[in-house]
């Protein structure tokens, strides 16, 4: 691939999807900040812990698939 | 005490401080990644959250806190990314924009987004970073911790995959 190839993605890149500069938060973000930083932290569902689990199992049994996770990651 | 010393002990005035310092330019950083509005601002209040548990790992001797910030910030826009994987919504047209007629316009948008969907979340972001919004190689390599030829590879692999995607599609770019 050349200069030429990569500035003519670029370009129909910027087609659809245009820079997105200079832009501004809808209002201050510090109350939501404020009240995120006072909450309990949150508990991790039990469904995220099985997949934990499920995904250790695989990584240990099938060591093969690391390339694919790290790949996809 | 100076700010990042306040703030790496803990302190939540320091910490209201340099918020107010950043976080337009958080917020927009990570609005460049996830092109979504409401959805960067879940992510610079996820990005500030992130910062302050973090605080007592901050050296402010040699720290950068810019960078740092924008190091928490792509992390979190990436997590963002992996946990979702959905369709990048179509953005408003900028008020220069090319005058290509509508439908024709958002018929190619959609195979570009489509296209884009196809790329993994790490590559997606160092595409849009170093194409779209022209960022630095050496800022995007900084933000995602990683060296700049590390980036050009993800940036060249990312295009490989949208060409082929492309003129499956047949979009000639």
């Amino acid at each position: 691939m050349n200069e030429q190839e990569m500035e003519e993605m670029k370009n129909l890149l910027k087609e659809a999807l245009p820079p997105m500069r200079d832009a501004q938060p809808s209002g201050d973000l510090w109350p939501a900040t404020r009240e995120r930083l006072a909450a309990p932290p949150r508990a991790m569902p039990w469904w995220d812990w099985l997949l934990m689990a499920g995904a250790s199992a695989t990584i240990l049994f099938v060591p093969g698939v690391i390339p694919a996770l790290l790949y996809h990651l | 005490m100076e700010l990042l010393e306040r703030f790496a002990a803990g302190d939540v005035e320091a910490f209201e401080a340099l918020f107010r310092q950043h976080q337009c330019e958080v917020y927009g950083w990570i609005l460049r990644i996830v092109r979504d509005r409401a959805t960067a601002e879940d992510l610079t209040i996820e990005t500030f959250w992130r910062m302050y548990r973090a605080h007592a790992r901050f050296d402010a001797a040699r720290g950068n806190c810019t960078a740092w910030l924008r190091r928490i910030a792509t992390n979190a826009a990436l997590d963002h990314l992996r946990r979702t994987r959905r369709e990048v919504p179509l953005p408003e047209d900028p008020p220069d924009a090319p005058k290509v007629p509508a439908a024709e316009r958002s018929e190619l948008q959609r195979t570009i987004l489509s296209a884009m969907n196809s790329l993994s979340p790490r590559l997606r972001v160092a595409v849009v970073l170093a194409l779209v919004e022209e960022e630095s190689y050496d800022r995007i390599a900084e933000a995602l911790g990683i060296s700049v030829s590390a980036v050009k590879v993800r940036v060249f692999r990312g295009v490989r995959i949208l060409r082929k995607e492309l003129s499956r599609a047949g979009v000639r770019p």
